[in-house]
């Protein structure tokens, strides 16, 4: 120990080198730091003790308090699950058409089908539920249904979708193309019928005959629709596609009539989600909507 | 201070200090076991994948469509991979198991999105709706910022050799059959195109759709291929099923 030496003022050890008369202090490390130093290793055992950690020959060691990503996931779930039974069996319970009598329900009910609608419908009926005219989704805010509109018809559609495949039940309907089957004055006779359905223009008496021979047997003598078909009403204001001479003939965007396709829920939702939705439904678009879609 | 074994490591460790090779050769040894206590297990444990039913290699079709995501840079917005959180299993279904991307070269991970994950997206919604998102995003969802792909529709799908493509992946370690190899041209367009035979298409690759893709039967184009691929993401292994359910809930250590 012949080379140490004490710096005087502070009472350190010096380290030994010495550059142009400057000395380094072999000043100690504070002692907060090294007890937080310390603390930490023996946090990092406990932590390796107690939890998955040391990748072994055959898996990773499991840890003394049996933790697990999945496990814990599979917990909240059944917590979330539970907190939602209660309500879900109460709804259950009351006929589709009884729940708006009890407010409270009706309220939740609303809730989870408001949740459901932006995880399932939002992507082709768009957050505000008016649809697209340009693509052929239905506006589900107006008073016009192709299938019907009370909540068990909205159930079914719902439970068996619109042109699903695999599915018996579904609905099905599917105008086909008169571009090859009607000439072009045909095309344009109809289309003025059509528009005077809804009280735009003369009409055509042409038109007329051909609509009766052709198109009736769906949309109605009246062209009022047949919701059975899925045939919209061509005699009201609200139009599917759009109402000018373009957009709306039928025979030229005839068979882009198959075009929408409403996916079955079923196959994403469960029975407890399906009946908020198919109830909530109305509520939902009849006030206006305070959230809007989640951010994509 | 004058214990003589704190003067000897003292004087070790200043020794390591002062001799450059010596510091090096120490350090690499040191950085080399933590690299292989981290990387190596996972070359022998057993359940880095655990094993499941159903998944399979791609098909011709959908390789070539996954090419079209890659090429056009799909995964810089997009993940694939549903992490076991309940916001994320609520939203996009069942969180997603390593091997459900065992095939995929490169993988397609991620927890950074500006999209929504794709691992699921398979079948929840339309061909048509893909195909109309696709060429304008903004028309099915206005507060999207995905740029328009409509130039899908309109180019032909060139794969300048399937086989090749198969092969490759091969090499990698996808368990594409001779057979497979074989018949990887006629299946790039069969799956599609329902004039052409699909032959055993459906057997080799259980669970492949078959059907015209983006609404042009007469035409093989690059929309055929993306939305086939689209369709098939999530759609292989019944992560549902009970036997699945079964063996992830009896797993542990992960």
């Amino acid at each position: 120990m012949g080379n140490k030496r004490v710096d005087e003022p502070t009472g350190t050890e010096f380290v030994g080198h010495e550059w142009d008369g400057i000395e380094e202090l072999n000043t100690p490390l504070p002692r907060w730091w090294l007890w937080t130093f310390y603390a930490t290793v023996i946090w990092a055992l406990a932590y390796v003790i107690a939890f998955p950690a040391w990748p072994m020959v055959e898996k990773a060691t499991e840890g003394m308090l049996g933790w697990t990503s999945r496990g814990q996931l599979a917990a909240e779930m059944s917590a979330a699950d539970q907190a939602r039974a209660t309500v879900r069996e109460e709804i259950a319970q009351v006929p589709l058409e009884r729940l708006s009598e009890n407010a409270p329900l009706m309220q939740q009910a609303v809730a989870g089908g408001r949740a459901a609608f932006q995880v399932n419908c939002i992507q082709c009926h768009g957050s505000g539920a008016a649809g697209s005219q340009e693509l052929g989704y239905p506006n589900l805010n107006d008073d016009d249904w192709l299938w019907g509109g009370d909540i068990r018809a909205i159930e079914y559609t719902l439970t068996h979708g619109i042109r699903q495949a695999g599915d018996p039940e579904t609905r099905t309907s599917a105008m086909p193309a008169y571009a090859g089957i009607f000439s072009t004055e045909e095309v344009d006779s109809v289309v003025d019928h059509v528009l005077s359905l809804s009280g735009q223009g003369e009409g055509n008496p042409a038109g007329a005959a051909l609509f009766e021979q052709n198109c009736a047997i769906c949309h109605g003598a009246d062209g009022t629709g047949l919701r059975e078909f899925g045939a919209p009403n061509l005699s009201d204001a609200i139009w599917l596609r759009g109402s000018d001479r373009v957009a709306n003939p039928e025979p030229q965007n005839g068979h882009d009539a198959q075009v929408g396709r409403a996916a079955r829920s079923s196959h994403h939702l469960d029975a407890g989600c399906l009946c908020p939705l198919a109830r909530g439904r109305r509520r939902l678009l009849g006030s206006r909507r305070k959230s809007r879609g989640r951010s994509r | 201070m004058t214990d003589p074994v704190v003067e000897e490591t003292v004087s070790g460790h200043a020794r390591l200090e002062r001799n450059v090779t010596l510091l090096g050769a120490v350090a690499l040894v040191t950085v080399a076991i933590g690299g292989v206590v981290e990387i190596a297990p996972l070359f022998w444990i057993d359940n880095t994948i655990e094993e499941v039913d159903g998944m399979r290699p791609y098909t011709p079709l959908e390789q070539a469509g996954r090419d079209i995501y890659v090429r056009e840079g799909c995964y810089t917005c997009h993940s694939q991979m549903i992490r076991p959180f309940r916001d994320e299993v609520e939203r996009y279904g069942h969180y997603s198991l390593a091997a459900e991307s065992m095939y995929d070269h490169p993988f397609q991970w991620g927890s950074k999105r500006t999209g929504p994950d794709l691992a699921r997206v398979g079948g929840r919604y339309s061909d048509e709706w893909h195909v109309q998102h696709l060429q304008n995003p903004q028309s099915v969802v206005p507060q999207s910022i995905m740029p328009q792909y409509g130039f899908l529709s309109e180019t032909s799908l060139h794969v300048p050799d399937a086989e090749e493509m198969l092969r490759t992946l091969q090499i990698v370690g996808v368990p594409y059959s001779e057979e497979d190899l074989a018949n990887a041209e006629q299946d790039l367009v069969a799956q599609a195109d329902p004039d052409v035979p699909a032959g055993d298409l459906e057997e080799r690759y259980p669970g492949a759709q078959v059907r015209d893709f983006d609404g042009d039967p007469d035409r093989l184009t690059e929309m055929d291929a993306l939305v086939a691929y689209l369709q098939m993401l999530g759609t292989l292994v019944d992560v549902n099923s009970a036997a699945a359910q079964e063996e992830l809930a009896t797993e542990t250590g992960r």
